[in-house]
């Protein structure tokens, strides 16, 4: 596919256009994130918004909402020019919006973050008292006393939904609502969509995810690199000609691999694993089991908050079990054994936050391999004697061959972790661990926020690791890559795992129910 | 002991605690902003030694408090300009503020080494400042005093009740949350980082007005940092705040009354016995992170720079 097809006429002209961008610039730097952007709004649409991380679709947003200013271009509500200088200029206009990260403040009620977006100085109790009408006539209970802090993500989506209801808005905007839900709780959102566009209000859904823009939206504008590359109607799409426009090329297929079956050792074993945290916010998980043999992937399917974090941590002996036995890697009882120690063995880990947990983003990419390896590779990155200085050459050398073997995009030769692309920061993060062949690879969320190109890269790495006869686990979100890599899936909910089943043996739904079994946000649909 | 010296040492506790209690009371509220001002020390005694000046000059205690109130608040716009326009590190600009005040009071107030103070007086309230026992406890001590405790209960109305303090509770909790709904955060912060600037520097008008009428250099004597650590002994409540304040004035006091007794103490301990329980209760609250977890405003000591 070219980049540059040309835009889609408008055919359908009967609705009048609510909400239009036209020309819409904005810089950072030297990257122009929008570059002349067009974009339409009609009444009543549900208005599909499709790119790939990075493709510029939150940048615009952020500037139709009034918390970013453009450099160029203009915008028009019902075909006046207006500026929006700030959320609430946005929000007197009729534009309400539902992050992709929640902006609710944790510690606060749900009335009182409900309230804080309201420019009125209306009693809190009436506040409350409305947001519960509103929450019940949408279908979407809510307690409007409840600390946010206690609540399920489900539940805080809905908490953004009813805040963003409460002021009737004319366009309602909503970023990735859906990467955060069980299949069953997308539904869910979707009979609201609906509803609120047979009310004749308008919804901006901005998405990844084909499949669901295919079956809400009837237009569909698509970004790459900051630029509007195609307008069209997804139901007239196929999956695949919509992956396309958003990528501009056809995306590499995984190559499975064999799956050998037989005897297979059984690399990593958790034997009745029970580990509460000294923290308010943690998830405890409740005796865990499982067992990963050599040449198997393991994916551990979950929705956030239900214990992946935890679980990485007791894997990674990032927090010590109690048990020694809690925790065996190659048949050694390594639940007392902190990271190193479990890395010396042949394990190796990657977190799920990139910036921070898996990297310093102010230090160089090679500081960044020697942190990660100082235990495991200590005699070849150091000099010998008693002082044992970092051997930079031979760090930038291995850096350098990390880089080369996953594909990493950088500007210069060795750059800061933060100013790699997040895509390319994984890539080098997942080689680190790579390069040493590990026994064992623990991996939580491998492709988040990663854009197809470098996530069909990771997962093949993984799959390339497991036929090389190694066990792999991974956490994630992501139902698609859990099915095209897992061998078998077991799903974590409230901290409680279940029995994995094979990934051929399991469809959507049995997941989608697993995955909403014993979370805490079920009672809520009895209420 | 009698009667009227129990009530005596009420009244002195009340003059021990009633610095303490200012002094935390703003850096609670600053706190809650998320902005954490490690300045206190010198934004006290910038108080002390501004309403002593001014007491001296003009000859009005209440005109010193006053002065005290803007020299603090003065002295805290520099701090909030560093750390919220200029987006310096919050620690150290803190702890450079604390020296930057201790150095600036001690050259400011040179030439008033020694002389003698003008003490804002105790209230008198006809009738009922004369009952017998409440009446001079309740009825009959300094205005700072009776402000010090009508500002716990404002405080408190307004974090937990007022629009106003639910967007300050808001910013201090996450910054990134609040801009986004498009509340100012930047302009929240400074106010509250001015209110507990006024709040430390009628706490130090009180030091050099009411409870030591004179000029020492250096006189808030680490008073500022207790009332930082009490803000965390508190977890962030303003009542809890109150309580503390006099628990850790009672310590002070209580030392001299041991002494007087002619129990076998050394003088020294007695003296470190604040600081020791300052310690204890830092220890103390640490063992129980779930409770100073869900009350610390998150965003505490994080810079915020909007996007542009």
């Amino acid at each position: 596919m070219s980049g540059q097809s040309t835009l889609q006429k408008s055919q359908d002209s009967s609705a009048s256009v609510l909400m239009e961008a036209s020309g819409i610039t904005k810089i950072f730097g030297e990257l122009r994130a929008n570059d002349a952007v067009d974009l339409s709004i009609r009444e009543g649409e549900i208005h599909a918004l499709l790119g790939e991380n990075g493709a510029g679709k939150s940048t615009l947003v952020k500037i139709l909402f009034g918390s970013l200013q453009a450099d160029g271009g203009q915008l028009f509500w019902r075909g006046q020019p207006v500026i929006n200088r700030s959320p609430s200029e946005a929000r007197a206009l009729g534009i309400g919006m539902v992050f992709q990260h929640f902006s609710l403040f944790e510690a606060l009620t749900v009335a009182e973050n409900i309230a804080l977006s309201f420019d009125s100085d209306a009693p809190l109790q009436d506040t409350a008292e409305r947001a519960r009408e509103l929450s019940n006539t949408y279908g979407l209970p809510l307690d409007p006393y409840a600390v946010v802090g206690d609540l399920s993500v489900g539940e805080r989506q809905r908490v953004e939904i009813i805040r963003c209801l409460m002021q009737d808005p004319a366009l309602i905007i909503l970023d990735e609502p859906t990467s955060v839900l069980t299949p069953q709780e997308a539904d869910t959102l979707f009979e609201t969509l609906f509803r609120l566009r047979d009310e004749g209000r308008s919804v901006l859904y901005i998405s990844h995810r084909l499949e669901e823009v295919q079956r809400l939206c009837t237009r569909a504008t698509i970004m790459r690199h900051g630029k509007v590359v195609d307008a069209c109607d997804p139901r007239g799409e196929t999956a695949g000609s919509l992956a396309s426009k958003m990528v501009g090329a056809n995306i590499g297929e995984v190559v499975q691999r064999d799956v050998k079956t037989g005897e297979r050792k059984t690399l990593l074993q958790v034997e009745n694993l029970k580990l509460a945290f000294n923290n308010p916010f943690a998830v405890e998980l409740k005796n865990i089991n499982m067992s990963v043999s050599g040449g198997e992937i393991l994916g551990i399917a979950g929705i956030a908050g239900n214990g992946q974090g935890e679980l990485f941590a007791a894997l990674s002996g990032e927090e010590l079990c109690d048990d020694a036995q809690a925790v065996q890697i190659a048949g050694q009882a390594v639940g007392q054994v902190d990271i190193s120690g479990r890395r010396l063995i042949g394990a190796a880990f990657v977190p799920e936050e990139r910036l921070g947990h898996g990297a310093v983003p102010t230090m160089a990419l090679s500081d960044n391999l020697y942190l990660a390896r100082h235990a495991s590779d200590g005699d070849t990155l150091r000099s010998g004697g008693r002082l044992k200085i970092i051997l930079r050459n031979a760090v930038e050398k291995l850096s350098a061959k990390v880089c080369e073997m996953m594909d990493v995009r950088k500007s210069a030769p060795n750059p800061p972790a933060g100013a790699l692309s997040g895509g390319n920061l994984q890539k080098f993060i997942m080689g680190r661990e790579l390069e040493r062949n590990p026994v064992v690879l623990v991996v939580n969320q491998p492709t988040w926020g990663v854009d197809a190109g470098a996530a069909a890269h990771i997962r093949q790495s993984l799959i390339d690791l497991a036929a090389k006869g190694s066990a792999v686990v991974m956490i994630s979100q992501d139902l698609d890559e859990l099915f095209e890599i897992s061998d078998r899936i077991c799903v974590i909910a409230d901290g409680h795992l279940s029995q994995p089943i094979r990934a051929s043996e399991l469809t959507r739904e049995q997941i989608g129910l697993m995955m909403a079994s014993s979370g805490g946000f079920s009672h809520l649909e009895a209420a | 002991m009698g009667v009227d010296v129990w009530i005596s040492i009420l009244i002195s506790i009340c003059a021990a605690s009633t610095p303490l209690l200012l002094a935390a009371l703003g850096e609670l509220v600053s706190e809650r902003a998320g902005v954490l001002n490690l300045g206190v020390e010198g934004m006290m005694i910038v108080g002390a030694v501004a309403g002593f000046a001014t007491a001296q000059v003009t000859g009005n205690p209440y005109m010193g408090a006053v002065i005290a109130v803007f020299a603090g608040a003065a002295f805290s716009w520099l701090f909030a300009f560093l750390t919220l326009t200029l987006v310096t590190n919050q620690v150290a600009t803190g702890l450079a503020l604390t020296i930057l005040g201790l150095g600036l009071s001690g050259m400011v107030g040179e030439s008033f080494v020694g002389q003698p103070g003008i003490r804002m007086e105790a209230i008198h309230i006809p009738v009922l400042s004369d009952l017998p026992l409440v009446g001079q406890l309740v009825f009959g001590q300094d205005l700072i005093f009776y402000i010090s405790i009508a500002l716990v209960f404002g405080v408190s109305w307004f974090l937990f009740k007022s629009r106003a303090g639910l967007t300050l509770r808001a910013v201090g909790d996450s910054h990134v949350s609040a801009h986004a709904l498009g509340i100012n955060v930047i302009k929240v912060r400074y106010l509250a980082v001015l209110f507990g600037g006024a709040c430390a520097g009628l706490a130090g008008a009180h030091l050099s007005l009411v409870y030591v009428p004179q000029w020492v250099e250096g006189m808030t004597a680490g008073r500022g940092w207790i009332a930082l650590a009490l803000v965390v002994f508190a977890s962030w409540r303003p009542v809890r705040v109150l309580v503390g304040a006099y628990l850790f004035g009672a310590v002070t006091i209580a030392q001299f009354h041991v002494q007087a007794q002619g129990v076998n103490i050394p003088a020294q301990f007695l003296t470190s016995l604040p600081y020791l329980a300052t310690i204890l209760v830092l220890v103390l609250i640490a063992r129980n992170r779930r409770l100073t977890m869900i009350n610390t405003p998150s965003a505490l000591g994080q810079s915020f720079v909007p996007d542009k």
